[in-house]
């Protein structure tokens, strides 16, 4: 109990920088991987050969070795930035194929004759889309978001092995002040815990407004 | 393609002219990027011979094939064990014994929701065990408790008849299990065990983290090398490739295997349903 009453700063540090993390790379996650999913379904061969490519390399990458490649590569090319922006990076483009794959599944649930119906009736595809395919693909496609960006949040430990300040790193610190090892880690695991059920938790309420059974 | 989505009709002679348009466009964009990369490349010296000459000198390759027999040595272990460790725990969550399900169901919840990281450094500094031996069993109680749900999920897909069936003949719980319903679970539920393989071959590569030499660790002694004016990105170059080849051989694989039973009529006469790696559950580990 001490580790963490001595030591509530270093801890809260850890665990808001694993929260930003989290936070940070999620926004890019889903913005990229909705980009890329659009790319994946859209009737541009090469679009949908780009998208197809990013998808499966980046699902068959070890995020350590996208990690290696960003924090310590990128440099190589004139690109300096803080280590925390090079991790967001990392761990968004990572996660990003995951999304895109929840999103394109997604979408491809909602049954052909919706959107024929939907064209039948005279509407544009930006109504199609908008009033009729989307809603559908974005219920189904909740609870797969939900955890994958449960384990983008577990996936953010990495960042603390490459200097980026977030929960896990927090060890190293204390582990030289001399705490007792294992209590650190409790707590380090009870921080992670926190943010996994909280972003389960929010999913789940979003699957209970939203995700209604078809 | 376009004609399996509910967002397009097949298009009309102006609208695929239109698409044309769009996909030269677009080509010229992707070219566009992958020349500012190879420019890059270029333009920092990174295909100079000094950076690309330790690969001809047998100790260095030597020393890429050793750190490449590690990875393949701990994801074996890990393999093996884990799927070991998922049939142990799969057992339990279905025991008839109240206890005995709620401690597996604690263990895999537990093991399914932490970090693999932390648990691989937690062996490795508080419990002071040796880089692969953490590693290992890190993956091991990760994949191992992901499994165990996969195993569950896999059983209960099969059809109640079945077991019904069984014990009316006679059969005991055990042989219920052993004879009818694992047999085909099994079946059905092979594309998804080896999806989860993939992923442990993946986070073999945290072993770099805890200066287990494999594969990464291999890269990064020569990439820090300053004889060779820091071959840092041909190193990735040699490495990537390699490292996503082989996880992409296994999802391929599984891929293969999966469509395979989609055509087989014995896995479609006793009807399994193709569970996913508890994808679904809150709180659950997708594949990444």
């Amino acid at each position: 109990m001490d580790v963490l009453t001595d030591n509530i700063s270093l801890y809260w540090q850890g665990f808001l920088g694993t929260v930003e993390l989290t936070f940070y790379s999620s926004v890019l996650a889903l913005v990229l991987g909705f980009l890329i999913a659009a790319f994946r379904v859209s009737p541009v061969g090469s679009l949908r050969v780009f998208g197809t490519v990013w998808v499966t390399v980046l699902r068959n990458t070890p995020l350590t070795l996208l990690f290696f490649a960003v924090v310590l590569g990128l440099p190589r090319f004139g690109i300096v930035l803080p280590f925390q922006l090079f991790a967001i990076l990392a761990l968004g483009c990572y996660t990003s194929a995951f999304i895109c794959e929840a999103l394109r599944s997604g979408i491809n649930t909602v049954p052909k004759g919706q959107g024929e119906a939907a064209r039948s009736l005279g509407m544009s595809f930006g109504q199609t889309l908008h009033t009729v395919v989307l809603p559908q693909a974005f219920r189904s496609v909740i609870p797969p978001i939900g955890s994958t960006l449960i384990a983008l949040a577990k996936n953010s430990a990495i960042a603390g092995a490459f200097s980026v300040t977030e929960l896990l790193g927090t060890y190293k610190t204390l582990s030289e002040l001399g705490y007792n090892i294992i209590w650190t880690f409790v707590w380090i695991a009870v921080g992670y815990l926190i943010i996994t059920l909280s972003i389960s938790a929010l999913f789940n309420v979003l699957e209970k407004r939203y995700g209604v059974a078809r | 393609m376009t004609d399996s989505t509910a967002l397009y009709d097949i298009p009309g002679p102006r609208t695929r002219k239109r698409h044309r348009i769009y996909g030269i466009v677009a080509t010229a964009a992707i070219a566009a990027l992958l020349g500012w990369i190879v420019y890059l490349l270029f333009d920092t010296g990174q295909f100079t011979a000094a950076k690309w000459t330790p690969f001809e000198y047998k100790g260095i390759q030597e020393l890429l094939l050793q750190g490449l027999g590690n990875t393949l040595k701990a994801f074996a272990y890990a393999a093996v064990l884990s799927l070991v460790l998922g049939g142990i725990l799969a057992t339990g969550r279905l025991s008839e014994h109240r206890p005995v399900r709620w401690i597996a169901t604690l263990l895999v919840e537990f093991f399914r929701a932490m970090p693999v990281l932390v648990m691989i450094f937690f062996i490795f500094v508080a419990l002071k065990v040796q880089p692969l031996p953490a590693l290992v069993a890190g993956l091991t109680l990760y994949n191992g408790s992901v499994l165990a749900e996969v195993f569950r999920t896999g059983i209960n897909a099969v059809d109640r008849g079945q077991r019904e069936a069984a014990y009316a003949l006679g059969m005991r719980k055990t042989q219920v299990m052993t004879y009818v319903l694992v047999p085909q679970a099994v079946r059905a539920m092979l594309p998804a065990i080896i999806s989860q393989l993939v992923v442990a071959l993946k986070d073999t590569s945290l072993g770099y983290l805890i200066t287990y030499e494999e594969f990464l660790h291999a890269g990064k002694l020569i990439a820090s090398n300053l004889d060779y004016d820091l071959p840092f990105i041909p190193v990735v170059m040699v490495i990537a490739p390699i490292y996503i080849g082989l996880c992409m051989l296994l999802s391929w694989f599984a891929n293969w295997v999966a469509k395979r039973q989609r055509r087989s009529p014995k896995t479609e006469a006793v009807d399994v349903a193709p569970a996913e790696p508890g994808t679904l559950l809150p709180g659950g580990p997708p594949r990444p």
